[in-house]
């Protein structure tokens, strides 16, 4: 914030070392910002629920992010997202209850070459098998 | 032995050595292509400034500062008839110009690389692979217009591009191309990195101005129009990233062998993401006024695994769905227009007899309604009530008065709407209607012609089943009554719809009805 000299157009760039740095962006992070950057709570509030990339909630230990751009969704990344909440019951966006997994879904990772694409931890994964992916969800768990 | 060699008729024709001979796939995909925003693709390492001044980078942006007033650069751009790329294809000259005409005291020039469209990505590959053309075009277009701010406005999905960025600049910065009084000349110019957040509504100019200073990505009413007060209300210039990777070439190569190519109203190349069930997908330029058939069957080598070719999705949630019979449309905004489709940021999906158009319509429905920013109430709340009404259809709940209910909603989304994203949400919805209503009508009576709504099919085993027990051993709920060596059987009220016993199959023996 310093860099940025506190004025509050700042305000993204924060939210997004916050997020960088704690993996999620929680009240108190929330209520400091507003006091740093001089903006009504309510207003950092949101800016911050408004934008998906931020979350509010701290992340499992895995995360899988499921892309639904157009070219992965008709090759079968819903039938993908479908298997895996099933599989955990968990919606997308949700944790599992003891932290191991977390599940999202992206609007498009821009990788529509190597449709279907899932990120699991970080890794891209191209042409990802709907009936085999579970298995590989299964073994990163158990990591 | 020497008068054989010393005949011409015992040699083989030369050409036949060729180095440049390439594979027949490979050349149907490239031959059809021109490399303008592309220019030298794959050669280029986007880390490295000296080899892209090698290949006449920054030749455009010398010859500007040298030889042409910001007013003539302004008219060449004009001439080459250069359209806006991020969609909406308004003419960049007539923009540039209102910013030049407008008065401020500082003036700001905003790379709009928020690609939002989902099976879009040629923003992300201009940024990755070409940043030092974008930075020229962007100070080309800020010399023309007299700004001396530029920010990059970019979503931060795509980190690569956001790194490689920041690397470019820095190496522009340290050679002098970006900074106080650039290549010895006595203009300044300083650049900026704006990060987005994930809002597909930031890819509008005014969101995107209000995300830039930190608020919520929420469109404002036009006029006045950015170029009169954009950022902090001052007049402010918004490309799209490869709208400014065009400018370099025209001013190099000259504004009428941009004019040459393309149609009477839309010139040049266009970037399209060409992905979906095609054999070969990928990035590709082509020039305007070529048809969608071309761009499927010859450098998309046609669609895949030996499916029919059913409609091409153009434009994203804001385009619409070309039916296979007007393949023969010419890619322009025009006439894209004239037939229901925008040209967008340029997706080009393609979807085969596999895929259900309602299906289809209720995931962009899906994909807008989570997007919406929630301002106007008929973008808010009708593309709710139009998402309910198709996933209604989609699990076989249809009623007969719902297609009218549709029609009739989105007429007012389209009326009620302030910015793009409300204004073009229901075209999926209307151009799958207009071309593809008996499908619709089919969900009413609760048949899924392409077998893809799960509530409306069932799996069933044909008798050439060899009794493999391999579907069995596939099915995770355990539906499949199997006795080896004898006909399945899949228990109706068990099966979960989830495919894996068809794909399993290796008589291809499971079929969908």
């Amino acid at each position: 914030m310093r860099r940025l000299g506190y004025k509050p157009h700042a305000l993204i760039e924060a939210l997004h070392t916050v997020q960088e740095t704690f993996g999620y962006i929680d009240e108190d992070a929330l209520k400091y910002l507003s006091r740093a950057l001089r903006i009504p709570l309510s207003q950092v509030y949101g800016v911050a629920t408004f934008y998906h990339y931020f979350s509010m909630k701290p992340q499992g230990k895995h995360t899988c992010v499921v892309c639904m751009g157009t070219a992965c969704y008709i090759k079968g990344t819903g039938q993908i997202l479908n298997n895996l909440e099933n599989a955990y019951s968990i919606k997308a966006g949700e944790t599992t209850p003891d932290g191991g997994l977390s599940l999202l879904t992206a609007r498009c990772l821009g990788a529509c070459g190597i449709a279907p694409a899932v990120v699991l931890d970080g890794v891209v994964i191209g042409h990802a098998d709907p009936a085999h992916f579970n298995a590989r969800v299964e073994e990163k768990l158990k990591q | 032995m020497l008068e054989k060699i010393f005949q011409d008729d015992a040699w083989e024709p030369v050409d036949r050595f060729s180095i440049h001979v390439r594979d027949e796939p490979v050349s149907a995909f490239l031959s059809r292509q021109i490399h303008i925003a592309t220019e030298h693709g794959g050669t280029l390492n986007p880390f490295d400034l000296e080899e892209y001044i090698h290949h006449q980078g920054f030749a455009a942006l010398r010859k500007c500062l040298e030889s042409y007033t910001p007013a003539q650069i302004i008219d060449q751009i004009a001439e080459s008839g250069l359209r806006g790329r991020g969609g909406a294809g308004f003419h960049s000259a007539t923009k540039w110009r209102k910013v030049r005409e407008s008065p401020g005291e500082i003036k700001y020039v905003i790379c709009n690389g928020d690609e939002g469209d989902p099976g879009a990505f040629m923003d992300r590959m201009l940024l990755e692979s070409f940043p030092f053309r974008v930075i020229e075009g962007m100070i080309i277009a800020a010399y023309a217009v007299g700004a001396s701010e530029a920010i990059f406005y970019v979503r931060a999905e795509y980190p690569l591009a956001l790194k490689v960025l920041r690397r470019a600049l820095a190496l522009c910065e340290g050679n002098g191309y970006i900074g106080g009084n650039i290549l010895g000349s006595d203009y300044s110019i300083h650049f900026h990195i704006a990060e987005g957040a994930g809002a597909f509504v930031s890819g509008e100019e005014t969101a995107l101005l209000a995300s830039v200073e930190g608020k919520r990505s929420i469109p404002r009413i036009r006029p006045p129009y950015p170029a009169e007060k954009g950022l902090w209300d001052q007049p402010t210039l918004i490309n799209n990233v490869e709208t400014y990777s065009l400018v370099p070439w025209i001013l190099r190569e000259g504004a009428e062998s941009f004019a040459a190519l393309g149609t009477a109203t839309s010139k040049g190349t266009k970037v399209f993401a060409l992905a979906g069930k095609v054999k070969r997908g990928g990035l590709i330029e082509v020039p305007m006024g070529i048809t969608i058939r071309e761009v499927v069957n010859e450098i998309g080598g046609g669609v895949a695994d030996g499916r029919q070719f059913k409609a091409v999705q153009v434009g994203g949630p804001s385009g619409g769905c070309v039916p296979a019979a007007l393949a023969d449309t010419p890619i322009d905004f025009e006439a894209l227009q004239s037939i229901g489709a925008i040209m967008g940021s340029g997706g080009l999906v393609v979807l085969d007899d596999t895929d259900c158009m309602v299906d289809i319509s209720r995931y962009f429905l899906q994909f807008t309604q989570n997007e919406s920013c929630g301002k106007c109430t008929l973008c808010r709340i009708g593309s709710k009530r139009m998402l309910e009404i198709v996933t209604r259809l989609c699990e076989g709940k249809g009623r007969p008065q719902d297609i009218g209910i549709l029609e009739e909603l989105s007429a007012g989304m389209k009326a009620a709407s302030f910015c793009g994203l409300g204004k073009t949400a229901p075209n999926p919805v209307l151009t799958s209607l207009r071309y593809f209503r008996e499908e619709y009508l089919a969900h009413v009576e609760g048949r899924c012609p392409a077998g893809k709504c799960k509530a409306l099919i069932r799996y069933r085993i044909e008798d050439h089943c060899i009794g493999c027990t391999i579907c069995a051993q596939h099915c995770p709920v355990g539906a499949i009554h199997s006795i080896p060596y004898q006909l399945h059987t899949i228990d109706d009220s068990l099966c979960v719809r989830c495919d894996m016993c068809r794909s399993a199959c290796p008589e291809k023996a499971v079929k969908v009805v």
